[in-house]
């Protein structure tokens, strides 16, 4: 194998040669055929759709003909949709902070206190993580029944009796602080291990300077653990934000409680009403591309953070 | 695909057990000098939202080993009465389940396959190989595994439909269609996590066994393909976890009732119930049958996911 230096198909580890350019692009292939099949096609589905009129006629093979803009324009004056995009972000922005404000509060706890209770925290927060989201919804469902949900039967041990056979999910404001309930069960656990875990790798020197300068654990974790885990937290935030539009299942599952629908739809349950529904394909692809468009500006400094990790 | 998905892991780790810290918390000057009665106070909170946080988990598995009737009845027990497994035959009785169980299986399966098969090659592309391309490669599967369902499922639910008409293996309904939207879905991040993996294995080790004799597939087989078997396994289970539990694309690419999915079928075998006054019992011991296989599997994968991402941010 060695007698020649100019071998083809035998020689070594192609990372030094760069014999075999060809090796890399075959590898990928099958992946990229998949992505190309799976995604990059309903993609460019998509983008032609919202620019093509498909309406009844074309349901029936009609060809769509061109229509420009029209489809966002007519979007954008849909009555419905403003309603939906200022409830999407506000449930999102709410949620997200809330979920990172009590998991940095879990976090901390956990810095302080005993070992074994440590231990169990973890496993609680484990639990929930680990619950599948159909299950979580249905589990919240049953908490929340107006008729048996313990819930309701709390409220009226603690006082409150109008709470007796209250319908949770019938009304708007109740079907949201629900949801935010189950979301905020479901996310937390992620960012409080997260955070927790970005806690502990402070390293101990650090630490111990600090106190041999006379710092108190309130100060060490304001003034040297927090700052040192702001970059935690930032990620998990932009991840929680993106997340927390993308809460589609969750509250299709709850609106099947008897929810009033159009009054409680977030983007993907609009898109979902759009498309699946009223079989308004044009209008729902230009929805579409609107939550890709806002999911990839919101990603970017998340995937630039990562793109830092393959260059290390 | 879900809200508990895809946080990155960056770098490959050994598994950190079921929680990071958790066995060795190392020294811990800072509270030394607490006082007692302040640690105390701090760990009967820390117990008490256990508590809340646990209580759902609880409430679900109570539920489901409690006869229905006396779930109905006031005030509610919180601890286990009247002890019965009959609501988890009530649920495999129903006509749905086994065939939304084996469709679950069906379609998890095939996307394990499929996710490890190609994400492995494309993972030893990005890893082993400096070529033309590679760079916008991994930029854009870094931003095709952030693209959420809902912005995708209009198209993809057309796109199955004409399939469909000319070959409905692949239509909606279809185990090998959805499993091919699953696929893509998860192969992203899969090649990310797996990249991690086969950058620890040097690949000086390969050309050592090389020099010992081994032909090239050979070297690759006996010696990195063993290192590799903790990170195929870890994201064996994470598309596991994943398929099993998707719910948004099933919803629409599986519409017929014969062909649904496991959480698809517990939404409709909630709402079959709703219509009969909901038999909670059941409902419950069904979600349980769910959320086990994943609750266990889970235990598996939770070091990496969390302390991957973790490690690439406070690096970053």
């Amino acid at each position: 194998m060695a007698s020649t230096t100019s071998t083809t198909s035998t020689s070594g580890i192609a990372i030094r040669r760069r014999r075999r350019p060809a090796t890399p692009y075959l590898l990928l292939l099958p992946a990229v055929a998949v992505l190309l099949v799976g995604l990059g096609y309903p993609v460019y589905w998509q983008v032609v759709t919202s620019l093509q009129e498909y309406g009844m006629l074309q349901q029936f093979g009609a060809p769509p003909t061109f229509a420009g803009l029209d489809n966002y324009a007519r979007i954008l004056a849909d009555d419905r949709l403003v309603p939906v995009v200022a409830r999407s972000i506000a449930f999102c922005l709410v949620n997200a902070f809330l979920t990172v404000g009590i998991g940095l509060g879990l976090a901390t706890l956990m810095r302080a206190v005993h070992g074994w209770v440590r231990i169990v925290m973890q496993v609680v927060l484990l639990l929930a993580w680990a619950t599948p989201l159909v299950a979580a919804v249905t589990v919240f469902r049953w908490l929340f029944d107006y008729r048996t949900g313990v819930v309701n039967w709390l409220l009226v041990q603690l006082g409150f009796s109008q709470a007796d056979g209250f319908a949770w999910l019938a009304q708007p404001a109740t079907f949201f602080l629900v949801a935010t309930f189950v979301v905020v069960w479901m996310s937390v656990p992620f960012v409080a291990m997260s955070i927790y875990a970005g806690l502990t790798q402070v390293s101990d020197e650090v630490l111990e300077a600090a106190r041999l300068d006379g710092a108190n654990g309130t100060q060490i974790l304001v003034r040297i653990l927090l700052p040192l885990v702001r970059p935690v937290l930032a990620i998990v935030l932009l991840l929680q934000i993106i997340w927390d539009l993308r809460v589609f299942a969750q509250i299709r599952l709850l609106q099947d409680g008897g929810a009033p629908v159009s009054e409680t739809n977030l983007l993907g349950n609009f898109i979902y009403e759009l498309g699946v529904g009223s079989q308004d394909f044009s209008g729902a692809a230009a929805v579409s591309i609107f939550v890709l468009l806002l999911t990839v500006a919101l990603s970017a400094p998340y995937v630039r953070s990562l793109m830092k990790e393959d260059a290390a | 695909m879900s809200a508990t998905t895809e946080p990155a892991p960056t770098v490959a780790r050994p598994p950190a057990g079921p929680a990071p810290g958790a066995g060795a918390p190392g020294p811990r000057p800072t509270t030394r000098r607490r006082p007692r009665a302040g640690k105390v106070a701090l760990s009967v909170l820390g117990l008490a939202l256990s508590l809340v946080w646990v209580f759902p988990v609880y409430w679900m598995v109570l539920s489901a080993v409690t006869p229905n009737a006396r779930l109905r009845a006031t005030p509610p027990s919180f601890l286990p009465m009247d002890f019965t497994l009959a609501n988890f035959s009530g649920v495999i009785a129903d006509s749905g389940f086994l065939g939304a169980l084996r469709m679950s299986l069906m379609i998890t399966g095939i996307t394990i396959v499929l996710v490890l098969a190609f994400a492995f090659l494309a993972a030893l592309a990005i890893s082993r190989w400096r070529f033309r391309g590679r760079a916008s490669f991994v930029l854009a599967v870094l931003f095709i595994q952030m693209l959420p369902a809902e912005g995708l499922f209009i198209a993809q639910y057309k796109m199955l439909s004409s399939f469909g008409e000319t070959a409905p293996v692949l239509g909606l309904n279809s185990v090998l269609g959805i499993s091919i939207l699953y696929t893509a879905m998860l192969v992203p991040f899969t090649i990310w996590m797996l990249r991690g993996f086969v950058a620890g294995v040097p690949a000086e080790l390969e050309e050592a066994g090389m020099v010992d004799g081994l032909s090239r597939t050979k070297a690759f087989l006996r010696i990195t393909f063993p290192l590799l078997a903790p990170g195929l396994v870890a994201s064996g289970v994470y598309a596991f976890l994943q398929a099993w539990n998707e719910f948004t694309t099933a919803l629409v690419i599986l519409p017929s009732e014969s062909s649904q999915s496991l959480p698809v079928w517990l939404r409709s075998f909630l709402s079959a119930s709703a219509n009969r006054g909901i038999d909670w019992a059941e409902v419950m011991a069904a979600s349980t049958l769910i959320a086990v296989p994943v609750i266990v599997f889970f235990l598996f994968v939770q070091g990496r996911m969390t302390s991957g991402l973790v490690a690439g941010a406070v690096k970053g």
